[in-house]
């Protein structure tokens, strides 16, 4: 099977590129980036704040089943172009990972499915380096687990 | 986790992935290694320390030399390294399609 998520990380490069086709129109792609409540649902987070316009900015907020807080992540949108564009800042509170730059295009490729193309930008390659690392890292896949699990009751909840 | 001697550490350098290059084809001596670049020898045999320390090269005492060798192992895990980060976001990605799927259906 063809991938569908494929990472494009250069050596020595402070970018990242993920591209993804959906099998979605590009205009429920879009939603799902736009709407709180539904970046809540795939994300397994809690948003609480979320200004889906230029000057705008959110926040979101990861817990355990007991309400103890993981991760809390938050950035300022520089655009939002719909259907079309967002720039926005990323940065995960309390870790040494800093803000990286994102540049999500999306584009229509036919009348049921679209495509995602994803520029992360760090401040140093080494930044970089250590966030392509993450999953390897033990404690981050736990929380990852544990964000799996949120997201699953969540499913059954609906 | 020792961010300073780890394999991607050690390949983020130009020199260093220079060095894994050459002694992929046979293994060198830190001599003849050194004799490919224009950098002085203690910078080299620096380089080839951090991508010892980091199993990414083994050494082998042969006689009175010692020879490098390519841990094709190591290499391995780098070709590799980027798969989890991969697979994270297919993930998040599949989950962003279901959930959509179903808002659509609504």
């Amino acid at each position: 099977m063809e991938r569908k998520t494929k990472i494009n990380a250069e050596d020595g490069k402070q970018e990242i590129l993920i591209t993804r086709e959906f099998d979605l129109p590009l205009e429920l792609l879009f939603k799902a980036y736009a709407e709180a409540e539904l970046v809540e649902q795939w994300m397994g987070t809690k948003v609480l704040k979320l200004e889906s316009k230029k000057h705008g900015s959110y926040q979101c907020e990861t817990t355990d089943t007991h309400g103890k807080v993981l991760l809390r992540t938050n950035g300022v949108i520089h655009e939002f172009s719909p259907t079309r564009k967002i720039i926005r800042t990323f940065e995960m509170e309390n870790t040494p990972y800093g803000v990286q730059l994102e540049i999500y295009e999306f584009e229509s490729l036919n009348d049921d499915t679209s495509k995602l193309n994803m520029r992360v930008i760090y401040e140093s390659v080494a930044q970089r380096d250590q966030v392509l690392k993450l999953p390897f890292a033990y404690g981050i896949n736990m929380a990852h687990n544990r964000l799996q699990d949120i997201a699953s009751k969540l499913n059954i909840s609906q | 986790m020792n961010l300073r001697r780890d394999v991607f550490q050690a390949i983020a350098d130009p020199t260093r992935r220079a060095i894994l290059l050459l002694v992929a084809s046979q293994s060198m001596t830190a001599g003849s290694i050194a004799s490919n670049f224009d950098t002085a020898r203690p910078t080299v045999s620096k380089h080839l320390q951090i991508l010892t320390e980091c199993e990414l090269l083994t050494q082998e005492q042969n006689g009175r030399e010692i020879y490098y060798h390519l841990n094709p192992n190591k290499m391995k895990e780098i070709a590799e390294f980027i798969e989890p980060f991969r697979k994270m976001w297919d993930d998040r990605f599949n989950k962003l399609e279901t959930v959509m799927k179903k808002y659509k259906s609504k």
